[in-house]
Parts: structure tokens; sequence; C-alpha cells
């Protein structure tokens, strides 16, 4: 019997039911998994993650090292401490190996945040915490990791239990995180809510954590931190043990001990590592029957699955008594709780008299308190392990969680590392779960030891958020599935949906990726929809191409700085296809330009680059060139943009609009017109992508659908065929049109494209001029873009594959040529092809270069990168 | 999260704003006139102190304009924000 009756504060009369490896197990509301196991007297929770030793539970907070499980129940979590689980009816849980493992369902529950502004936050609702929130004033938050206070919280406090402060950062910026119920119902509350605090002032009142002692086969189940029994004791009536061996560096043990003893347990004996104990605590051992060793320690324990006995000897001799116990109880001495502070970038002093680290004064906004800051605390001999005898296997762990031993320290020191952060990573200790928050100082002090040196000119290893485990799924909040990012979706989208569209994310939008008809794979549709467009008619939803109107009456010489080609000279009626570069020379995008009115142009830009293009206007606009009188504004929602493509194009357009005149004369190649089409109106620019006769018909958005179902019923008797990116993208480059972030990646020039054609002679500068002329852009074997005609005319190039000059591949270093930028299947061509930048590329048409891909290696023809009608002759019809 | 404190609209999260490099560093007036060696200097070339440094910075996720910062690049901590128009302030 371990739960004694009448002790602590669990709800006896809410008897919960659990799952624990198996077993049904029965705790009670108040519980912790930790306590509860306790009561039912499983000590063994896991097994040791290298060597597959024993593991119990070690600590009754968030320190605990050792007591990892993983829930399956009701919401599946990995790897978590037990002494931090609350104990809920239905819960399943089991002890871990050292690692977790995801769970291949979905999570069910939800997990949200909320932001807080508040002049002060108390972090810990101990005594300390709970005194600072009562002098403090203004708007005060108090939060603690509990499911109750230590006392009454203050009136006019806010308070929030089971909330964990993980991480503070600039500007009282504090990230807490609650647990707000497992028997929630997942539909209706949160599970968890990450709180985004910003805080005025900061009090850490976080208390302290206590350290053990390290000693042979220190990691038995049944090896508890004093002050955990203690708590097991007083809070949750339960008797971790009947009979214990105690061994302590200071008075805090003699707390738990008693409580123990008067409790039921037979205390075997007090090894206390001290020379000396007060008369005070002598004398009430002896009352009580508890023989004291001084100047002794624990340098061996027995058991399996428990602790069985315990060997106390005197301090640097390693025979002693053996103790039979089944608890033995440890205290170090106290650490202050200074994460939170050292993430504020507080710095720390070593207290000799603690063995530990303290804030070594208080940040302007941040305020430490109580055992924190290490008021309070009892003085401890210092002692970080036991001199023990030599063994084959080292048992004296320093890291419970990493089975990381004095001897792995050693062979860190050994091997010339000193500073903590390299034996940290080199012994892994304190990279577990627990973040090392009982071995970080253990691992501290031998290494200190090992070199000579005193802790207090040592640095501890930096302490970083989280302060304990938080969860992605409680980090990602309500941020996904859906609401992950945001999906912007064009006016005609329910039409691409409903007729079978496969979709292409392009950035944060849907497009219509091919549509294939039954028994259709995408590269049968392709084929299809290319063929569509370029021997009858196709029509596509451009709808996502960023447009930009600039206007104002600088809006001509604004653009002409910004272009590398004339835009001030473009007519109302015209359209201009235009680069824009980096000052570096670089492409970062083009589109077209129409002159809508004298101070008024639209300009389009790709549609992932909208955006960008239009803070880098605004950038040029406000940091350069405030004298500019121009707005530029995105428009690119407000329209429905469809291309109209193919050689039946202007006759579909005819009949879709009677009232245009759609002669080659009445309406050429590079003009727009404002027309009425299907009853609406609409703006009809001559404009190709494709190298066909081609029609780009722009109407507000919300008439996208009634242009376009009129488009379809215009086109079905010479067989319209909608098509998709894929397509658009197979046309293109069989043109050798190009695309920004597919041909280019920002080292790229125009003339690179072989694009000179759009560079201005004439203008004195615009952005990028100057470095054309640099040496490094004169290079004559820069890359450049060409075409690919793979000699099997089957095979298929996968892009990003590289070109080599041989046809097998040399020993390294192997010389690249360049790359392939994009590969298609072509039904006018009838065959493959490719685009690719390739050193010297426009001197190599002609030659054979090599692809390797795989084990083959592919012989490919370089070629001129316009592929299909280099006369251009299809663009009138 | 480190608070920027916008000309414009206060102090807002750091999130919301886009860092535009060092600040005070003109478009040449004449870009033809300057040796290969001078635009690259230009094009390529920043301050990189371990102290004060003023910036250009845009509130990219609110009202979308641009302003100069003196960052301390060693603590982060911004020393003075003011208007593109208004000179660079005198850090004691």
């Amino acid at each position: 019997m371990t739960r004694l009756p009448g002790r602590g504060v669990v709800d006896r009369t809410a008897p919960l039911k659990f799952t624990f490896d198996g077993r049904e197990l029965t705790g009670f509301r108040g519980d912790t998994l930790a306590s509860a196991l306790l009561a039912n007297g499983v000590h063994q929770v896991a097994t040791s993650i290298k060597y597959g030793r024993p593991r119990g539970i070690l600590a009754a907070g968030v320190e605990d090292a050792t007591a990892l499980v993983q829930i399956e129940a009701p919401f599946p979590e990995p790897m978590l401490s037990a002494t931090t689980v609350e104990l809920y009816d239905g819960l399943v849980a089991r002890g871990l190996p050292g690692q977790g493992k995801l769970a291949a369902e979905p999570d069910p529950a939800r997990y949200d945040a909320k932001h807080v502004h508040c002049d002060v936050l108390v972090v810990g609702a101990g005594p300390a915490g709970l005194a600072a929130a009562a002098g403090a004033s203004g708007r005060v938050l108090l939060v603690d990791d509990q499911p109750e206070p230590s006392g009454e919280i203050p009136d006019g406090v806010g308070f929030l239990s089971r909330t964990t402060a993980f991480g503070v950062y600039d500007d009282g910026f504090v990230l807490a995180l609650e647990r707000r119920g497992e028997n929630a119902a997942p539909e209706r509350i949160s599970r968890q809510r990450v709180w985004r605090i910003r805080a005025k002032r900061i009090v850490l009142a976080t208390g302290a954590h206590e350290r053990p002692v390290v000693f042979p086969d220190n990691d038995r189940p049944g090896i508890m931190l004093a002050g955990a029994a203690r708590t097991y004791l007083n809070r949750y009536g339960v008797l971790a043990g009947q009979r214990a061996v105690v061994f302590t560096t200071n008075d805090s043990a003699y707390a738990a001990a008693f409580d123990l003893a008067d409790a039921g347990a037979r205390i075997a004996v007090i090894a206390d590592a001290r020379d000396t104990v007060s008369a005070r605590l002598g004398e009430a051992a002896a009352a009580r029957g508890i023989e004291i060793r001084t100047g002794h320690g624990v340098v061996g324990t027995a058991g399996g699955d428990r602790i069985t006995s315990a060997v106390v000897a005197e301090l640097g001799a390693t025979q002693g008594d053996r103790f039979a116990c089944d608890l033995l109880l440890v205290s170090g001495g106290w650490n202050p709780a200074v994460h939170l502070f050292s993430q504020a970038r507080g710095t720390l002093r070593y207290a000799p008299e603690l063995g530990a680290y303290v804030p070594d004064g208080d940040l302007q906004a941040v305020r430490v308190v109580g055992s924190a800051a290490g008021e309070g605390l009892p003085e401890a001999k210092v002692l970080w392990q036991v001199p023990a005898a030599e063994s084959e296997v080292d048992t004296r762990f320093v890291d419970l969680q990493r089975d990381a031993t004095v001897s792995d320290v050693l062979r860190a020191t050994g091997a010339g590392l000193r500073s903590l952060e390299h034996v940290k990573r080199y012994t892994t200790i304190g990279t577990a779960h627990d973040q090392g928050k009982t071995s970080g100082l253990l691992a501290a002090g031998i290494t200190a030891d090992a070199l000579g040196r005193d802790l207090a000119g040592q640095r501890p290893t930096t302490f970083r958020p989280p302060y304990t485990s938080v969860s992605f799924a409680a980090l990602a909040g309500r941020n996904r599935g859906d609401l992950h990012d945001p999906v912007r979706v064009t006016a005609l989208h329910p039409w691409h949906v409903e007729h079978g569209a496969e979709f292409e994310n392009v950035g944060q939008w849907k497009r219509p990726w091919y549509y294939p008809r039954p028994g259709e794979d995408r590269e049968a549709a392709v084929l299809r929809e290319c063929r569509a467009a370029r021997t009858g008619v196709a029509l596509m939803d451009g709808s996502t191409l960023g447009k930009i109107d600039v206007q104002g009456p600088d809006a001509a010489a604004f653009l002409d700085l910004l272009y590398t080609n004339l835009m001030s000279s473009l007519t109302l009626g015209r359209i201009r296809y235009g680069v824009m570069c980096g000052v570096d020379g670089m492409v970062i995008d083009d589109g077209t330009v129409i002159r809508v009115a004298e101070d008024r142009f639209l300009v389009t830009t790709t549609t992932g680059n909208a955006a960008m293009v239009l803070e880098w206007m605004e950038e040029w606009l406000q940091t350069e060139w405030p004298h500019l009188r121009v707005f530029a504004t995105s428009v690119t929602e407000h329209w429905a943009t469809i291309p109209l493509v193919g050689p039946r194009s202007r006759a579909v357009l005819a009949k879709a609009a009677p009232g245009l005149d759609v002669s080659n004369d009445a309406f050429g190649f590079m003009t727009w017109q404002d027309a009425e089409v299907a009853g609406i109106d609409a703006r009809v620019c001559r404009i190709s992508f494709s190298g066909e006769l081609a029609y780009e018909l722009n109407v507000p958005s919300w008439h996208g659908i009634t242009l376009w179902e009129a488009l379809l019923a215009a086109g079905a008797e010479d067989g319209i065929t909608p098509y998709g990116t894929e397509t658009m993208h197979v046309l293109r480059a069989e043109k050798g049109y190009p695309i920004i972030g597919q041909e280019t990646d920002a080292t790229v020039t125009p003339q690179d494209l072989g694009m000179s054609w759009a560079v201005s002679k004439k203008k004195p500068d615009f952005l990028g001029k100057r470095s054309f002329t640099r040496a490094e852009n004169l290079r004559p074997d820069r890359k450049q873009l060409v075409g690919l005609l793979p000699q099997d005319p089957a095979v298929l190039l996968p892009e990003g594959s590289q070109l080599i000059e041989t046809d097998h591949v040399p020993e390294p270093p192997v010389r690249m040529l360049g790359h392939v930028t994009s590969s298609y299947r072509s039904a006018a061509l009838g065959r493959t092809f490719a685009l690719a930048l390739v050193r010297s590329g426009r001197e190599r048409v002609g030659q054979t270069l090599y692809v390797p891909v795989g084990d083959a290696v592919v012989p490919v023809t370089v070629t001129e990168s316009v592929l299909f009608d280099k006369e251009g002759t299809r663009r009138d019809g | 999260m480190q608070l920027i404190p916008c000309p414009w609209c206060g102090p807002r999260e750091e999130t919301e704003f886009h860092y535009g490099g060092q600040a005070h560093v003109a478009y040449p007036q004449d870009p033809a006139a300057l040796s290969d060696d001078d635009w690259a200097k230009f094009v390529f070339f920043r301050a990189n102190p371990s102290g004060p440094l003023p910036e250009r910075w845009t509130h990219s996720a609110g009202c979308r304009r641009w302003f100069n910062a003196v960052r301390d690049t060693r603590t982060h901590d911004l020393l003075a924000v003011y208007r593109l128009d208004e000179p660079r302030p005198v850090i004691p």
C-alpha cells in the first residue's frame, strides 16, 4: 500500500482508470502519470536509450530525466515525461526506450494561440511569485505550470494555471504553453494554447531544481531526488518506498527523510557528505532512530527493475556497508531555474555556497525572485560525483537520458575539449528532451575538475528556448491544413474544378495544370491541348498574371528607369514586352506593358513575381526617386485574363465580338483595343506567348466566367480546348520564350537569354545598364540560353540535368557546361526537346553535348533556343 | 521577437518588416561615368561594422513605407529611427 490515506491533495472521490504498458491501473484526479504509477508500485517506467537499463522516476516535475513515456490515447504524443502528464480517465501510455515515434494518425485535437499584453508578467505561482504579483501594479498576469497555485491569487491579477512559460525573447516577448484539458471535446475547445505575451516587465519566480550526485549504478528505478519523494508524499499521498537510504550534501534532504519516516517508511541510513551536521538535525534524526553517517556517500547499488540495496562508504573509500532498501533519496543541492533569465540574456554567476549558477543582477525589464535568484536555498557541500573504484563498464551516469557517463566526459576532456559547449556536443549531455536540467551542471563540474579549473571562471552552456518541450502541433496552432497558407484562386476556379482540371501550385495560386479527358494521363492530355492550340483554337485562365497599374505624370519616365527597354515611346493602344533587371544587371522579371493613357500604364508580371515587382517599384519610388510623381497599385485580382490561342482564334473572337474588326490590318500584333466581347466591356490585347495567332481578353473578374463560357460556345464548332499551365509551358518553350525563375536564377542577363534586342541603347541609364559592361558580364563563356534536341527523339531529359562535353562521365572533377532548365514532349515537333543554359551556348549550336541521366549518358544536339516557327509566320494567323 | 518602431505606425513586431540593407548608399548620379571598380563598390560592397549601422527598413506588412534606422549590430538595439528625408541622427 503506497497511497496513504488522508495525505496529499488528490481527489479521492474521483478515481481515474488508465493503462500503462498494457496494465490497467487506477489513480485519482490530481495525480500525474508518475505519481499514479508510484501509487501502484510501478517504479520502472522505461529502459535507457543506449544500454537498455531499467529507468524509473527521478523527479516530480519538468526536470525529470528518466520517466519518458509515449501517450497512445486519447491524443497520441511521443516523448513526454510521466512527471508532467496530468492523469486523466482513459489515458493509455507506455514507457519509451529513449525515443518515441510520431503517430501515424493525424492529431484530432485542436490547438490555438492567443495574444496578450500586460504591464507585469510573473512566471511561477510559488510564494515568491505570488508575493511579486501582489506587489505589482498595472495589468498583471501570473502563469504557473501546475494545476493549482501555492496560495491565493491576489485580487486583480490574471492567472493562467497549467501554463509553462517556455521562451523569453526580445522586448518582453514571452511564449507560454497552456494545457487546457485532455477531456475537452476536440471540436469545441483547444487542447493546448500558445500564449504570445508581450510584457513591459517580467518577474521570474521559477524556483529551483534539485540536482543529484553521480555514483556507480546511480540510475536504478527507486533512486529519486529527495525533494521529489517529499512531493510525492505530501502532494499526492504516495509513499515511494518502505525502506529508504538517503544520500545528501545539504540540509534539505532531511526534511524528506523525516516526512517519509513520519509517514511510516524506514530510513535505513542518512549518508551525509559533509563532515558535520547541525545539532538540530542530529537530534531530530535521533528522535526517529535514524542513523547519520557524516563524511559518507553512496558508492554503489544493486537491483533490477527496482533498487534492492545501496553501499554507503566513507568518501574516498570504495568499500562500505550495504543497506537493503527499495528507495534511495539523493540530494546534491539546488540549482536555481535560471533558464528563462538566461534566455533573456541575463548573465549568471557561480555561487560556490550553492554549487550552482545564479543571476548576476537583474536586467532592466527582467527581475528574478525567490529560489530562482538563489534566495533561501540550502548551502551544500559541492560534490558532483563520489570517488569510485575503476570498473570495466562505467555506470556513473551524468545524463541518464543520454546514457552518458563520467567516462564520456573524461574522454571529451582527454580529447582536448575545453569549452563546456564542446563537451556538451561531444558527449550529448544536456541535449535530450529534459535539456540537461539535472545533468548540465554535473557535467560542468566534472569537466572543471578534470581540467583543474574553477566553475567561477567557466561560462555555463547557453540556455535556449524552449524551456520544456513543445509539440509542433501546438506551435502550428490553427495554421495547418487549409489554414496553413492562404490559397488564391481565380474567378474561373469553380469551372476548372467542375471540369476535372488537375491543379498546380504556383506560389499561393491554384492554377489548372491540364484538363485530362477520361483515360488520359498527363502526357496524353498535354499533347492534345498543344495540338489544339497549334492547329485549331484553345484558351486558358491567365488571371494569375501579375498586373500593376502605374500612373502619374512621371509614370513613363519611371518605367524607362525600371525596364531595360524604352517604354516612354510606347504610343496609346500599343503593347511592348519588357525586361527588368537588378542593379547587378541580372534579369528579375519580364512582362508586357500597355499604355492606357498619357500618364497611365498597365504592367504585367510573372505570376510568382507580382508582389516582388510591386515592392521593387515602391522601393525605388520611396527611397531613390521620391521626386517622381507615380503611384503603383496591384490590380491582379481585378481582372480575369483569358488568352485565346490558335489559328482559329480570330474566327472565334469575331463570333464573340461582332462589333470588333479583328482583321490583321485593323488589329495588329502588339496592339490592344477596348471592345465589347459577349456583351461585356473587355480589353483585348494581341499578344502571344505561344507563337500562334492569339488574343488576350481582360474583363473585370466578376465577368470572367461569362466571358469564358461565351468563348467556349463561340469556339465549340472549332473544337475549342481549354489548356493548363503545362501546355502553356510547352508552347512557349517551343518558341524559346524563357520563364523568369525557371530559365533564370539571378545570374542571367538579358544578353545571356539572347534578348539584347530588348535592351535599349538609347536610354542614358536604367537599372542594370552599367553592369552590362562589367568584365564579368562580357565574358564569352557565360552561360547562354539554347535549345537541346536529344538524339533519340523519345528521350525526355530530366529538368536540372547537367551537361558535359564527353560521351562518358570522366573522373572527377567533372567540368559542367550548364544545365537543362525546361524539358518537354512536343506535339508540334513530334519529339522531345529542352531548353538549357550552356557555357558559350550560342557558339555551340550544332555541337553534340552529353547529359548524364542515371547510369546512361544521353547525347544531345545544341540548337538555337527557338525550335518552332523560327520565322514567326504563325503569329498573324 | 523584437519590436521595431515604425516612424508612422509605432512599435510593431519584427515579422512585419523587411530589411533593405545599408542606408545612405545613394544610386550614383551618372553610373556610366564610374569605373568598373567604383560601380562594383556601389553594387556589391556594404559596410559591416561591429556597432551602429544605418539601415533601410520597410514596414512591408503594415504601412508599406520605407524608413531608416540605426541598429547596433552587436545587440540589435535600434538606436534611432528616422524618415528617409531626415539626416542620420547623431548617436551619442
